[in-house]
């Protein structure tokens, strides 16, 4: 159990390039499943490799519970990463692949042979032991590389990319094995993602970077309920933005004043974002204008709709009967739950999206 | 040759059978079929050449148009025992020689060829070409010029200073093998290793070096046979005091012709050899080099 802080981290690669992580502040709870999430390229694998002692930072802390790692070597940090492309050790058998952190330690060749099983059995490989890595699919390379991670007991799990290599059915399988392997041996876990779906299902907790600057550490939920930004909300899927003035817990648009009691910024310009699932049609009351539908899509579970309200066209998620009560062009009475309408800062990609 | 031919034939029908399937019977057959036609190429040109080197060593009257020697004789084996001519003294020299010098290689050529094939520098061509010279340029004339240095250096005429000299048509060779290989080589397997708790050192014998053994063994293969048959670079420097095989057999090639065969069989035999022991890793379909396709 160890609690993985990170102040100020930066990194920078050379001189002449923005930052490739930026100022990382990051409190990462000790038991817990953490996932950095964020387009390729924003950093999340350089600041893996930071914590795991592969990079040196250009300035910042990396402490474990209180403690400056810094210089400390790589192998005496007991923080484990396990790479995208697994890296299992191609001339060495799976029981010496898995075996061979033990190994460094100099520990007991019998025990470290009854330990190799008991992994085998965890992951669920029983008997591979005198197999070769060449021999195994993708996924069961996956499978002895979190092995061999978690054979030397480590404070820290890092995966970079866990389950990107994987089919959509051993993503699943994967997906259960790390979340029952990290609650019954309750490892302090970072994984590395650009995949939202994925951080969502599977983290206690997302850090969103961008541009290798944090833009929000929260529970997966926050980042679809309270975004900090526009373009977080666009990253978890939020595609409805209208820009326009806030005060007093209601926000004044180009389309009509709604009621907003949850902001995440103080009086003035700002923008209403809503779900498209938070859109009811049809219904009449305060919070509500009037648009035209302009399309819809019956996708079988839901269905979406594309709705003109004045100059904005906003989308709307709805159950899949109503594809049956409305139709192309029809002019509906269209609301905005207030619970749901979160109020953020002003953005300009907003500005942009208006015109379309 | 037709011997040969046949032999392979038969083997060919005999070990085929066994093999269930038509497509990979063919294919195994076709790899029968390569095994021969290398180890027929390796009798002709290899092998071959030293037969009459070595009838050679044992004629004692060989003129036109005899196919073979008229007379034979054991005189110039026995010369070449004969402890008063030291050649078993020569050719210790000469393989210390070799063998110090492919060390050496190995020492600078394994890290240059790293940060070769590894690394992207400022004037990383201009150190390509500088690598690539002694190549390019005739040995007599970088000797030539060495010369005058090592002299003044107290380096002409000793062992040392022949090692040095060999060093320059060794270790173009030594690098570019090892920056072959370490442009196919991954150092994030380097990486995993230090994470899982293997420390600089361990790291480098456990990972580093079962990755790029095979093109090491390549490397110092070529440093030893070219340090083991370099004539110019030795005469010069060593200036006579530094006695090595090819030095001994040019003095005896227009003299004592038998002799001069004698020691060339002595010459080949560890060139050949070393070649055989080494033979696992030149070959393609061998796992350590499978390794480094993989990597």
């Amino acid at each position: 159990m160890t609690q993985v802080t990170l102040s100020a981290l930066t990194k920078q690669f050379d001189q002449k390039s923005d930052p490739a992580v930026d100022r990382l502040d990051l409190q990462i709870e000790s038991g817990k499943l953490t996932a950095l999430l964020g387009p390729s390229g924003c950093g999340k694998t350089t600041t893996m490799k930071m914590i795991a002692g592969l990079l040196r930072p250009t300035s910042g802390d990396i402490s474990f519970d209180g403690q400056s790692i810094l210089s400390i070597a790589p192998e005496d940090r007991g923080a484990v990463m396990v790479f995208q492309n697994y890296l299992l050790f191609p001339y060495m058998t799976i029981a010496e692949n898995i075996g061979f952190g033990l190994k460094m330690r100099k520990m007991d060749r019998k025990e470290i042979r009854s330990r190799v099983k008991d992994m085998l059995d965890l992951v669920q490989l029983p008997g591979f032991e005198e197999r070769r890595p060449r021999q195994l699919s993708g996924g069961q390379q996956q499978r002895i590389a979190l092995a061999r991670a978690l054979i030397v007991q480590p404070n820290v799990l890092l995966l970079d990319e866990p389950l990107s290599n994987l089919d959509a059915h051993l993503r699943d399988e994967m997906r259960e094995l790390i979340r029952r392997i990290q609650t019954e041996m309750a490892i302090t876990t970072v994984f590395v993602t650009h995949d939202q779906e994925e951080a969502v299902v599977l983290a206690d907790r997302i850090a969103l970077l961008f541009d290798g600057r944090l833009q929000q550490f929260d529970v997966p939920d926050a980042f679809f309920d309270t975004p900090k930004s526009v373009e977080i909300a666009k990253f978890f899927g939020g595609t409805n933005f209208i820009p326009g003035f806030y005060q007093d817990s209601e926000i004044n648009t180009s389309i009509g004043r709604f009621s907003a009691p949850h902001s995440a910024v103080g009086e003035g310009d700002a923008v209403l974002s809503i779900r498209p699932e938070a859109i009811t049609l049809g219904a009449n009351g305060d919070n509500s204008v009037t648009g035209t539908i302009r399309s819809h899509v019956y996708v079988g579970r839901y269905a979406r709709f594309r709705i003109e309200i004045g100059e904005v066209e906003v989308e709307a998620v709805t159950d899949p009967g109503a594809v049956k009560m409305f139709s192309d062009g029809e002019e509906i009475p269209v609301r905005f739950d207030p619970n749901k309408i979160w109020v953020i800062s002003p953005s300009p990609d907003v500005a942009l999206q208006d015109g379309g | 040759m037709t011997d040969l031919k046949n032999v392979s034939a038969d083997q060919n029908t005999e070990l085929a059978v066994p093999v269930s399937s038509a497509g990979s019977g063919r294919r195994f057959r076709l790899r029968i079929f390569g095994r021969w036609v290398g180890i027929t190429g390796l009798l002709t040109f290899l092998i071959a050449p030293i037969v009459p080197l070595f009838i050679w060593s044992i004629s004692f009257r060989w003129f036109y148009p005899a196919i073979f020697p008229t007379e034979y004789s054991g005189r110039a084996w026995s010369e070449v025992i004969n402890p008063n001519n030291d050649v078993v003294g020569v050719a210790w020299n000469t393989a210390l020689i070799a063998l110090v010098v492919t060390i050496f290689s190995i020492l600078l050529g394994v890290p240059a060829g790293r940060a070769l094939g590894l690394y992207e520098f400022r004037g990383k061509r201009l150190v390509e070409w500088l690598i690539l010279a002694p190549i390019i340029v005739p040995g007599l004339a970088v000797v030539l010029g060495i010369h005058v240095l090592f002299i003044r250096a107290g380096l002409s005429n000793t062992i040392p200073g022949v090692i040095l000299v060999h060093l320059v048509p060794t270790l173009p060779y030594m690098t570019l093998v090892m920056s072959g290989v370490f442009a196919n080589y991954d150092t994030d397997f380097e990486l995993q290793a230090r994470s899982l708790g293997a420390g600089r050192w361990a790291t480098q014998y456990h990972i580093t070096l079962p990755a790029i053994f095979p093109g090491v063994v390549v490397g110092a293969l070529f440093a030893f046979i070219i340090s083991w048959s370099q004539y110019v670079l030795t005469l010069l420097i060593g200036g006579g005091q530094v006695q090595t095989l090819p030095l001994l057999l040019f003095g005896f090639v227009r003299s004592d012709p038998a002799i001069a065969g004698a020691l060339s069989v002595v010459f080949i035999l560890p060139a050949v050899l070393v070649l055989l022991l080494s033979s696992r890793y030149l070959s393609g379909d061998n796992a350590a080099v499978g390794g480094i396709g993989n990597i």
